[in-house]
């Protein structure tokens, strides 16, 4: 049989301050680049309402900035126009009556108008048009963090009711973790955040919860086993012993991602590659998050495990076999 | 043993078989509308998995109450009502599997996927149909109000936009008027009335005056209380007509209106404005029926009606004592085409003349006309339209991602594992089997992002499968026997598979409860693969497994 770390014996949880600090340093970057760019996210109309139209120019080749002062002579204010494929383009715009929602479906009529006048009538073909009033995109927002959030307390219950509520709020916070530095992520690589990429992070969501749960759940059962050793050592030993599985688990899921990211389309594209970050950042909380969170609370709070003995204690030694307290 | 791989086969075929059952393309029986306007009910074979619009093409509407217009005591049910209204003019408009739903307490959510003209869409859907039939006033009322509405605004301070009038003329054109209104009613009392304000216009502008022409004006054939504004003046004089002191001026009995559409004249556009009478002789509510026709005789669009009983007889006893008189159509508040004279007393059945308007008009007329008024106007907060060739695009793009991630997960699974990828490999086709008849037979919608998050989900659904080998792994490494080991395998990998797998369900349940459309359609997908995988990763697998062994009882070592 092939196999792969096979009997890997790393000190993952001796790194936890340098994985730490660099959480710190992905999560600042982040919030610089927030601050420096504004908007700070970049929303797509289904979000900040609007109007979007993408179109196809079937006939001559007019350049963007053609495009553009036809736009503004049909009164449009500052068209985004970009470049999508061959010959495509995406439109935003809002008229000179502002973001009115009841003005969306002028927007639209505008901007046909404008490339009317460009490109000529009949030699551009509209795919797609969106116009949203901000009320539909401000309620989508709120409910989908909101769907998180609550969906955070019926994990923690359940994971408090399967294993420990220390085991919970590690999980949570790892998670929380994830979300936090994926959106730091699309900020800096300007990801346009659409509907396809909220179910990319609803699924980074997914992905990281799991692969917490199944290096918990070795932890869990090396905690039985072997009641006598330090929480540390468990740790680390339970986590080696997954690695055979995450890196397969890992690698079939970027391979598909893979796949989702050349041969899907410039649409589903946001979508692999803000997944692709998640699986990463999913695999690096789960080892350096959930873990050390874990022993921090174990530290603070000592628990006693299933069979009646406290497990954890001091953590200042990660090293060596530190008796339980 | 044996009886139970034979049970758990007996299972693992009839959900194959259910699940072929749910993918069987079916007959759908769907309404359109041919290119003549007929509806005809149409016949096509289709997979039962519902494409998204962002998948095949369409137009999405979520439309709200537009309470600016009318005040709204319980919008909960005045959704409701507007539901039912919608639903049946989009029946009748014919699109193929609409979408009509309510969203939340107050939304309601319009999809109509091939929809190729939005206009005509959002016409229907928006439309009030509020009709209503009205005698035209002919007492010349307005004429006579016009000069004191004129004093008002100067009272006011307005000022006239167009060169001063010359008195001579007001006073002609009053003077004529009311001569005629004179022979028309004899009503001396009012003649005198209206003469003596004519005296006094040469004080006040001509402010509105000068603005409104009797329609004879502007060379067309006059109906009484028939008057042209210029359609650059249009919203001026809708402004001042509409200013309280004004307003206060209007003759008793008479409510203007304006027309539906601008008339040109040479090269002139102009908007007719109607006196018309303020009470309805009947309205739409005693519509049973409408049709759009072409008049055989005038080979204009029309479109015939007829109303209920009760309406029938209001309608009939009016229009017979007002034979010769002129009746307008006022659909929405605003007037149909010039008011026909009424030749002899109607009925139950009538017509409206659309005049040059297109069948498409007519038709959409008639139906908004026969599905009834909405309770309440409806606003468009979110419009999207995706073309079909887009939709076409992102499918044939996510099917050949979905084949090539497929094959490279097969790869790295038989690559690593041998026999043991192989009967992964086989669990994984069951698995995106199953998910497919599930989403189909909870009736699901496949959109983008759910495309999207299959695809991932084949990467995905191997975990719990690499989960138990490694598992069995660890156990044969720890020398157990190959039967021991599967069994241990499983056994010990069933407490991570369960957690993690619950954890999600629970996740998603939470995005089905909160979430909005998409992020609920994708919930769905979400629990349907982790159900499927489930049952394909630990029952399905482990049957293989048993079999496996069952054929080899002395097995001393396993491919994994």
């Amino acid at each position: 049989m092939v196999r792969i770390f096979a009997d890997a014996a790393y000190d993952f949880i001796g790194f936890r301050r340098r994985a730490i600090f660099a959480t710190i340093i992905l999560f600042c970057v982040g919030v610089i680049a927030m601050i420096v760019r504004t908007p700070a996210i970049n929303y797509s109309v289904e979000f900040t309402g609007g109007t979007l139209v993408q179109v196809t120019i079937l006939q001559g080749n007019p350049s963007q900035a053609d495009l553009r002062t036809g736009l503004e002579r049909a009164s449009l204010v500052d068209p985004e126009i970009t470049p999508f494929g061959p010959k495509q383009y995406v439109i935003r715009a809002r008229t000179a009556v502002g973001n009115d929602p009841d003005n969306t479906h002028v927007t639209a009529k505008a901007i046909s108008t404008g490339l009317d006048n460009v490109v000529g009538a009949g030699h551009y073909r509209v795919d797609d048009t969106e116009a949203v009033g901000p009320k539909v995109g401000k309620e989508l927002r709120t409910k989908a963090f909101l769907a998180i959030f609550l969906s955070f307390f019926a994990v923690l219950a359940y994971l408090a009711y399967r294993f420990e509520w220390r085991f919970g709020l590690a999980a949570v916070v790892a998670t929380f973790h994830d979300i936090v530095l994926t959106i730091c992520f699309i900020a800096v690589m300007r990801i346009e955040v659409s509907l396809v990429v909220v179910a990319a992070v609803l699924s980074m969501v997914g992905y990281s919860l799991n692969d917490t749960i199944v290096i918990f759940d070795r932890v869990r059962e090396n905690l039985r086993k072997n009641r006598r050793d330090h929480l540390i050592e468990v740790m680390n030993r339970s986590i080696n012993e997954t690695l055979p599985r995450s890196v397969l688990t890992h690698t079939t899921a970027l391979a598909t991602l893979c796949a989702l990211a050349i041969f899907g389309g410039p649409v589903i594209r946001p979508f692999a590659l803000v997944m692709f970050f998640g699986v990463f950042t999913g695999t690096f909380s789960s080892v350096f998050i959930a873990a050390p969170v874990l022993l921090i609370i174990e530290g603070r709070w000592p628990g006693v495990d299933g069979r009646g003995v406290k497990v954890g204690g001091k953590t200042t030694s990660t090293r060596g076999r530190t008796q339980p307290v | 043993m044996l009886s139970t791989i034979r049970n758990r086969m007996i299972l693992i075929g009839l959900l194959i078989l259910a699940s072929i059952i749910y993918l069987i393309p079916r007959n759908v029986t769907v309404r359109q509308r041919d290119a003549q306007g007929g509806l005809h009910d149409v016949q096509h074979r289709q997979v039962p998995i519902k494409y998204g619009l962002d998948l095949q093409g369409g137009m999405h509407l979520s439309l709200g109450l537009d309470t600016t217009v009318k005040k709204v005591s319980d919008p909960a049910n005045a959704i409701d009502l507007a539901l039912i209204v919608l639903r049946k003019r989009i029946d009748d408009f014919g699109v193929a599997e609409p979408l009509i739903q309510k969203l939340g307490n107050d939304q309601i959510v319009v999809e109509l996927p091939g929809l190729t003209e939005p206009d005509r869409a959002i016409g229907i859907v928006q439309s009030q149909a509020f009709l209503e039939f009205r005698l035209t006033d002919k007492t010349g009322a307005l004429d006579a109000a016009l000069p004191q509405m004129d004093r008002a605004l100067t009272r006011l301070g307005i000022k006239g936009t167009g060169p001063a009038p010359k008195a001579s003329g007001v006073a002609a054109l009053l003077g004529s008027d009311t001569s005629k209104k004179g022979t028309l009613k004899s009503d001396s009392g009012k003649k005198t009335h209206a003469d003596s304000v004519a005296s006094d216009t040469t004080t006040a502008q001509a402010i509105l005056s000068s603005l409104i022409h009797p329609a004879s004006d502007i060379g067309v054939q006059a109906l009484p209380g028939e008057y042209a504004v210029l359609e650059t003046a249009y919203n001026r004089v809708d402004t001042l007509l509409n200013i309280p002191d004004v307003k206060r001026l209007w003759p008793r009995g008479v409510e203007f209106k304006w027309s539906q559409d601008p008339i040109s004249v040479g090269t002139q556009s102009y908007r007719m404005l109607y006196a018309l009478s303020d009470k309805a002789i009947v309205d739409g509510s005693h519509l049973t029926h409408a049709a759009a026709q072409i008049d055989p005789l005038t080979q204009k669009r029309v479109v015939t009606f007829t109303l209920d009983r009760s309406g029938g007889r209001i309608f009939g006893a009016e229009t017979g004592r007002h034979v010769g008189d002129y009746m307008a159509i006022v659909l929405n508040n605003k007037v149909q085409g010039p008011p026909p004279v009424i030749e002899s007393q109607i009925n139950q059945n009538g017509q409206i003349e659309l005049g040059n308007r297109s069948l498409a008009d007519a038709q959409d007329l008639a139906l908004t006309l026969s599905a009834g008024a909405l309770p309440v106007p409806l606003k468009v907060l979110d419009e999207r339209q995706v073309g079909a060739s887009l939709g076409a695009d992102s499918i044939h793009d996510g099917m050949v991602a979905g084949l090539v991630g497929t094959l490279m997960v097969i790869i790295i699974m038989v690559g690593y594992y041998r026999w043991s990828g192989v009967l992964a490999v086989a669990a994984l086709g069951l698995y995106v089997l199953f998910t497919l008849a599930g989403l189909a037979a909870v009736q699901a919608t496949l959109t983008l992002p759910g495309l999207a998050g299959l695809v991932l989900s084949v990467g995905i659904a191997v975990d719990a499968n690499v989960l138990i080998f490694e598992r069995i792994r660890e156990e044969l490494i720890a020398g157990r026997s190959v039967r021991v080991a599967v069994d241990e395998g499983f056994k010990h990998a069933m407490n991570a598979i369960v957690d993690s797998n619950v954890s999600t369900v629970v996740t998603a349940l939470f995005l089905f409860q909160f979430g909005t459309g998409p992020v609920k359609g994708f919930a769905v997908t979400l629990i349907m693969g982790i159900a499927a995988s489930m049952v394909t990763a630990v029952f399905v697998t482990k049957t293989f497994f048993l079999l496996w062994l069952q054929r080899r009882p002395t097995a001393t070592t396993l491919s994994i």
